[in-house]
């Protein structure tokens, strides 16, 4: 295989990814764990960017390291007495979680030997147009306007039912 | 050597009316570095060693190259600005400030980085020692990060990035991340607390900050700076501040927005000197410390440097057609005058609470600013291309808006409390 300053660079945010995830799902502090899922998620967002999804990789980063993980150790810190939480994981858990991952596992290695095509793929260094402007005809003008609607107005009826839980309520 | 210029024929855009950097993207900047090796450095090795030569090896090191400069560059801002804003703050307080190193204590942050970099480093033997250790490299390298998506001038920019200002608002989102990790390995009560109460803050205040960056984004219809920036080529009246009214309204929320995610007063409730310590970096002492300090600075400049991006003409000047503060000194002049405003706001202002914090964020900046989306929008569709009327409306209501603002305002703050009947 040829080696070149991409493939040296892919390979880096590969490793990085699937190294992280293992010190995610191994380490038993649940701190440690959250800033290792950032790696993860920065990872992810090099693959995306590999893959010319520009667009993709920032929403990525935004959405996930900035929101959900924000949210995940503030939940952490702010639930657990002691501010270093100690996972225990008995035997049950890990046989069920040991027989789950094994199906997925068997899910996705069919799904790639039953997709042909991504064996021929080559990079022939061609690049892509930007994604941003097909993305936005594609929800705005397109045949996902409606799914961008109903989720949309999903997210308006959490957010008034999160107004509602957190407000005092006030009695006559 | 005689011919020097022949020396450089090969060079892809390098000359100083195109400007420095060449506007590069991933995929360009790759090539563009291969192209320079192919072109200029190949050509002038011997023979010997040109058919070895490591070409993707020489393009990772120009890549580093012109990484470096930035690297080296942005620690120079903080430089000049600490000792800015110590004598600003100085001159609020009627003192002169520091005068003792160098002609009017213009060395002093010079002699306060040598003291830094000698202090003893201390780790808190409590605390997380490797998360302590990693925390102000995230946040430093974040804050540089988002240099690169920000255009200096006509093609002094690193990288012309397609989804450029998205990209510096997930970079910034990313310091967060920072800020909590330096907080909870210092293991110390005030720097969690200061670090919980940064993560609120900068989490909330990244709703209005995206929304009125949206209102630019929907007149501009491109999410590139360069694009942004040649949007508002024709003189003061076409910069997007002046574009609608709506936009004037987004200049203000963004700007104040973006006060609260550096963390300064008004707003500087993590870092708060009377209540907890010194917030997230309590712990910290010596060069970590320091690097805190250039990335809040570093920070500051950039917040400004897209502030007049977005809304103040980046870097096309005053008048169309000539350079009135155009070009990278206009682009340097008026993001100083942004940063002077914020230290200006910091000494004069008192500190919020922080549910007047929130209040602020949630009850007006966040409303306020989807009536911005909503108005530009309607704006869009009565004036789908900008014409004199357009902009002749625009600023008579800002004109009549600012008049009736200062009028409102002067009137309910000059009524005296009624006197309480005894």
């Amino acid at each position: 295989m040829e080696f070149t300053l991409k493939t040296f660079i892919f390979y880096g945010f590969a490793f990085l990814t699937i190294a992280s995830a293992f010190v995610v799902v191994t380490v038993r502090n649940i701190v440690h764990a959250a800033f290792s899922l950032m790696v993860t998620l920065f990872g992810v967002a090099g693959l995306y960017v590999f893959l010319q999804a520009d667009f993709l990789a920032a929403t990525q980063v935004i959405v996930y390291v900035g929101g959900i993980l924000v949210l995940i150790l503030f939940g952490v810190m702010m639930t657990s007495g002691r501010l270093e939480m100690r996972i225990h994981i008995e035997r049950g858990q890990l046989l069920l979680g040991g027989v789950i991952a094994v199906a997925l596992l068997m899910l996705l290695l069919t799904v790639i030997a039953n997709t042909p095509a991504w064996k021929n793929l080559t990079d022939d260094g061609t690049e892509l147009p930007p994604t941003t402007e097909r993305i936005g005809e594609l929800i705005l003008n397109g045949p996902f306007l409606l799914p961008f609607e109903v989720v949309s107005v999903l997210l308006l009826v959490a957010l008034i039912g999160a107004a509602l839980i957190s407000r005092k309520e006030v009695r006559e | 050597m005689s011919d020097f210029r022949a020396m450089f024929a090969g060079f892809p855009n390098f000359n100083i009316s195109e400007g420095f950097f060449p506007n590069i993207g991933l995929q360009d900047g790759l090539n563009w570095a291969e192209e320079f090796i192919q072109n200029v450095v190949i050509p002038r090795l011997p023979e010997a060693v040109a058919a070895h030569f490591p070409v993707e090896l020489g393009t990772v090191l120009i890549m580093f190259a012109c990484a470096g400069i930035f690297v080296a560059v942005v620690p120079l801002l903080p430089l000049v600005l600490v000792l800015a804003e110590r004598k600003v703050s100085a001159r609020f307080q009627n003192r002169t400030g520091p005068m003792r190193v160098g002609p009017w204590g213009t060395l002093q942050t010079l002699a306060d980085g040598v003291k830094l970099i000698f202090k003893e480093d201390y780790i808190p033997p409590q605390g997380d020692k490797f998360l302590f250790l990693l925390a102000p490299y995230i946040i430093f390298a974040c804050s540089f990060a988002v240099f690169a998506g920000i255009p200096f001038g006509q093609n002094i920019l690193v990288s012309d990035f397609n989804i450029g200002i998205f990209y510096i608002m997930a970079i910034s989102s990313v310091i967060v991340m920072g800020v909590i990790m330096a907080g909870w390995s210092s293991n110390s009560k005030w720097s969690l607390l200061g670090s919980l109460r940064s993560a609120a803050q900068i989490v909330s205040y990244e709703i209005p900050l995206g929304l009125s960056i949206l209102t630019v984004v929907m007149l501009v219809e491109s999410l590139s700076m360069p694009e942004i920036v040649s949007s508002q080529s024709n003189g003061i009246f076409s910069w997007l501040i002046f574009r609608t009214p709506f936009t004037f309204i987004a200049f203000f929320i963004f700007f104040i927005s973006s006060i609260a995610e550096v963390n300064r007063t008004p707003f500087d409730l993590p870092e708060a000197e009377s209540e907890i310590v010194a917030g997230f970096h309590t712990e910290y002492s010596g060069m970590r410390f320091a690097l805190f300090f250039i990335a809040e600075y570093a920070n500051m400049f950039a917040v400004s440097a897209i502030a007049v991006t977005l809304f103040l003409g980046g870097w096309e000047g005053v008048l169309p057609g000539y350079d009135i503060l155009g070009g990278f000194p206009g682009f340097v002049i008026k993001t100083l005058a942004l940063v002077f405003l914020m230290m200006w706001l910091r000494w004069t202002l008192p500190r919020l609470r922080v549910d007047q914090l929130m209040n602020l964020c949630w009850k007006y900046f966040i409303p306020i600013a989807f009536f911005n989306i909503l108005g530009t929008g309607i704006w869009g569709l009565i004036f789908p291309e900008d014409t004199l009327v357009s902009i002749i409306i625009s600023c008579a209501i800002i004109y009549i808006g600012l008049i009736c603002a200062y009028t409102i305002a002067g009137r309910t703050l000059a009524q005296k409390p009624e006197p309480q009947p005894s």
